[in-house]
C-alpha cells in the first residue's frame, strides 16, 4: 500500500478514536473542579488551568444531606438488577433457544421461525409503550418500586437478546453432538447439560454480555418504575441534571458508572479476534 | 428425539415472556379505547375516539414521527457508513489493531443517558469546551437551544453512542468471510477498489441489511438522548415519537390517549419496518 494510503488510514483511526475519548478526558478533567473552576468557563489541564480538588470524588459517598449525592446503594442495585435479570434471560433463554435450534414445533400455522421472531420482536416495542401498563401492572402487586419488579420488567427487554443470539449458536453446535450423547444412554436432559452446555460456553458469554450491557445501559423503565426506596445508577445520576448542577460530581460519577462495563469492551475484542464472535453474532 | 421434552425446554422462558407480557398488551389496546385521565381515571368506553382525534386533530403526533424518521434514518446511515470504514480499516493488518477495535467498542458499553450528561456540558453553550473553541474565531453556536443545530446535537451524540454497535456486527461479518472469492480476484489482478464493489460488498449484504434493520429498531426508541440533551426543544424541534407518548401518557397523564398513540405508532413501525427490510434487500443484492 502506498505511504499515502497508510498515512490516511492511521490518521482516520487516530481522530475517529480522539472523538471516542473525548467526553471521557472532559469529565475526568472536569471531575477534579469545583464550583469555581467550572463556572470560571471551559479550562483542561489541572494545576495549569485550574486548581484540582476531590471534591467531587469525596461527594459520591456522602449523603445528600451532607451535599453529597450517595452513589454507592445505586451502584449495588444497578448490579443486582442487572445480574438477576440477565441471570434468569440467559437460563431461560437457552433452554428456550436450544428447544427451537433442535426440535420442530408446529402449532396449527406457527412454526419454529414464528415463535423465535416472537422472542425477538419484544425489542421494536418503545420503552414508553411498556411503561404505563408496567407501571400499573407492578403497582397493582405492589411491586413498584422495588427491586423484584425491575428484575420482572428486565427480563422482558433481555430474554429477546439471550434467544436471539442463541439460537443462531445452537444452529451452529453441530447436532451429531446430542445424537452421541443420546446413543450413549443419555436422555434429552442430560444430552442438554453434560454435552451440549459445556460445548456453548462462548455463546453463552457473548449472550450474557450483551444481557449485561443493555440492563447495565437501561434507564426509562428505571426511571418510570422506581421513585425512593429503590434507585439505581443512572436515575441517580441524571437526577443531577437540573439547572444548578454540580458537573464535579456529576462527572466523578458518570466515569465510575461507566468504568464497568469497559471491561466488556475488553473481552468482547478478545472474542472477536480469536473468531468465537463471529459465529454468534449474525 | 422424545415429543414432550421439547416443550419441557420451550416453555419456561415462553411463559414467563407472555405472563409479564400479556397484561400490558391487552391493557394498553383496551385503554386505547377509554378516556382515562388523571380527573377521570377508570376504564370507560368510548369507542375509537381517541383514533379519531389523533387522525384529524393531532399534527404534533405527526410532526413527530416525521422528525423520529429525519432522525433515525440520518443516524443510521451515518452509523453505517462509518461504522464500515472503521470495520475495513481495522480488519486487516494495522499497528495496534486490538487498541483501537476495543476504543471503537467503548461507547456502545456505556450508559447513553449517562453519556448524554456529560455530552450536555461538553456542548454548554457558555462554559463548554466545544464553545471555547468555537470562541476562538468568534463564534457562539447555540448547540443545544437552536432549532437546526440541536438536531445535529443529538445526531452526533447518537452517532457516538451506537457506531461502535454497527462496526461490531460488521467486523464480527468481515471477520467470517470465506478466503477463496479474495484470492480469485488477486489472481484477476483486481485492485483494492473493485476487489470491495466486486467482492466484500456483495458478500456483506446480509450482514449490512440485519445490521442496520437491529439499528433502525433500536434507533426508533430513540428517548434517553432527546430527554436529557433538549427535553424535546427548543419548541419541539426534537420531539421524538416516543418523547411525545411520553409527555402525553406520563407528564399529562392522558393514559387512554397515549395509549392509542401507542399502538398507532407500533402499527406505523411494523409496517415501516417490513417494507424497510424488503427495500434494503432488492437495493444490496440487485448487485450480485
Amino acid at each position: 500500500m502506498s505511504l499515502f494510503y497508510s498515512t490516511l488510514k492511521y490518521l482516520a483511526v487516530t481522530l475517529w478514536s480522539m472523538f471516542v475519548i473525548a467526553p471521557f478526558l472532559w469529565a475526568l478533567t472536569t471531575s477534579f473542579k469545583d464550583f469555581q473552576s467550572v463556572t470560571s468557563g471551559a479550562t483542561y489541564i489541572p494545576w495549569v488551568d485550574f486548581e484540582p480538588t476531590l471534591d467531587g470524588w469525596r461527594s459520591l459517598f456522602k449523603s445528600p444531606a451532607q451535599g453529597g449525592i450517595a452513589i454507592v446503594e445505586p451502584f449495588f442495585n444497578s448490579v443486582i438488577v442487572t445480574a438477576a435479570g440477565s441471570g434468569i434471560s440467559i437460563i431461560l433463554g437457552t433452554l428456550a433457544a436450544y428447544s427451537l435450534s433442535r426440535f420442530t414445533f408446529r402449532v396449527g400455522p406457527i412454526r419454529n421461525g414464528d415463535i423465535t421472531f416472537f422472542f425477538i420482536s419484544q425489542r421494536i416495542m418503545p420503552p414508553v409503550v411498556l411503561s404505563i401498563p408496567f407501571f400499573i401492572m407492578l403497582g397493582k402487586l405492589g411491586l413498584l418500586d422495588t427491586l423484584f419488579g425491575l428484575v420482572l420488567v428486565y427480563v422482558v427487554l433481555l430474554m429477546p437478546i439471550a434467544v436471539w443470539i442463541m439460537v443462531d449458536f445452537f444452529n451452529k453446535v453441530p447436532i451429531e453432538i446430542d445424537e452421541t450423547a443420546l446413543i450413549d444412554g443419555c436422555n434429552p436432559y442430560q444430552a442438554f447439560f453434560k454435552v451440549v452446555l459445556p460445548n456453548s460456553v462462548p455463546g453463552i458469554i457473548v449472550a450474557g454480555m450483551f444481557c449485561m450491557i443493555f440492563g447495565w445501559t437501561d434507564f426509562f423503565f428505571a426511571f418510570i418504575l422506581t421513585f425512593t426506596e429503590v434507585q439505581l445508577l443512572p436515575v441517580a445520576i441524571v437526577a443531577l441534571n437540573s439547572s444548578i448542577t454540580p458537573w464535579w460530581s456529576l462527572s466523578a460519577a458518570a466515569l465510575v458508572s461507566v468504568a464497568p462495563l469497559v471491561v466488556v469492551a475488553f473481552v468482547v475484542e478478545r472474542y472477536l479476534s480469536k473468531g468465537n464472535l463471529s459465529g454468534a453474532l449474525k | 428425539m422424545n415429543f414432550k421434552h421439547k416443550y419441557m425446554f420451550l416453555l419456561p422462558g415462553l411463559l414467563v415472556l407472555l405472563a409479564i407480557l400479556i397484561f400490558p398488551i391487552g391493557f394498553t389496546v383496551r385503554l386505547s379505547l377509554s378516556s382515562w385521565d388523571s380527573f377521570y381515571p377508570g376504564l370507560d368506553f368510548i369507542g375509537l375516539e381517541n383514533y379519531v382525534r389523533l387522525f384529524t386533530d393531532d399534527s404534533r403526533f405527526w410532526e413527530a414521527f416525521g422528525r423520529l424518521s429525519l432522525l433515525s434514518l440520518t443516524t443510521v446511515f451515518l452509523q453505517y457508513i462509518i461504522g464500515f470504514s472503521l470495520a475495513l480499516l481495522v480488519w486487516k493488518e494495522i499497528r495496534f489493531q486490538r487498541l483501537f477495535r476495543v476504543l471503537f467498542l467503548i461507547p456502545m458499553m456505556t450508559t447513553p443517558v449517562i453519556m448524554t450528561v456529560v455530552w450536555r456540558t461538553v456542548f454548554h453553550e457558555s462554559l463548554g469546551p466545544v464553545n471555547d473553541f468555537f470562541s476562538l474565531f468568534g463564534m457562539q453556536p447555540l448547540w443545544l437551544s437552536s432549532e437546526i443545530l440541536s438536531k445535529f446535537t443529538v445526531i452526533l451524540v447518537e452517532v457516538w453512542q451506537w457506531t461502535p454497535f454497527m462496526f461490531l456486527l460488521l467486523l464480527a461479518g468481515l471477520l467470517s468471510l470465506p478466503k477463496e472469492p479474495y484470492l480469485a480476484a488477486s489472481i484477476d489482478g483486481a485492485g483494492p477498489v473493485r476487489t470491495f464493489v466486486y467482492v466484500t460488498f456483495p458478500l456483506m449484504a446480509p450482514i449490512s441489511i440485519g445490521a442496520i434493520i437491529i439499528r433502525l429498531i433500536e434507533a426508533s426508541k430513540i428517548m434517553d438522548t432527546v430527554y436529557v440533551l433538549t427535553s424535546g426543544g427548543p419548541g419541539t424541534s426534537t420531539e421524538t415519537s416516543s418523547f411525545y407518548i411520553f409527555i402525553k401518557g406520563l407528564r399529562e397523564f392522558q393514559f387512554g390517549y397515549s395509549a392509542a398513540l401507542s399502538i398507532t405508532y407500533l402499527i406505523i413501525m411494523i409496517i415501516s419496518f417490513t417494507v424497510i427490510a424488503k427495500i434494503l434487500v432488492k437495493l444490496m443484492v440487485r448487485g450480485e
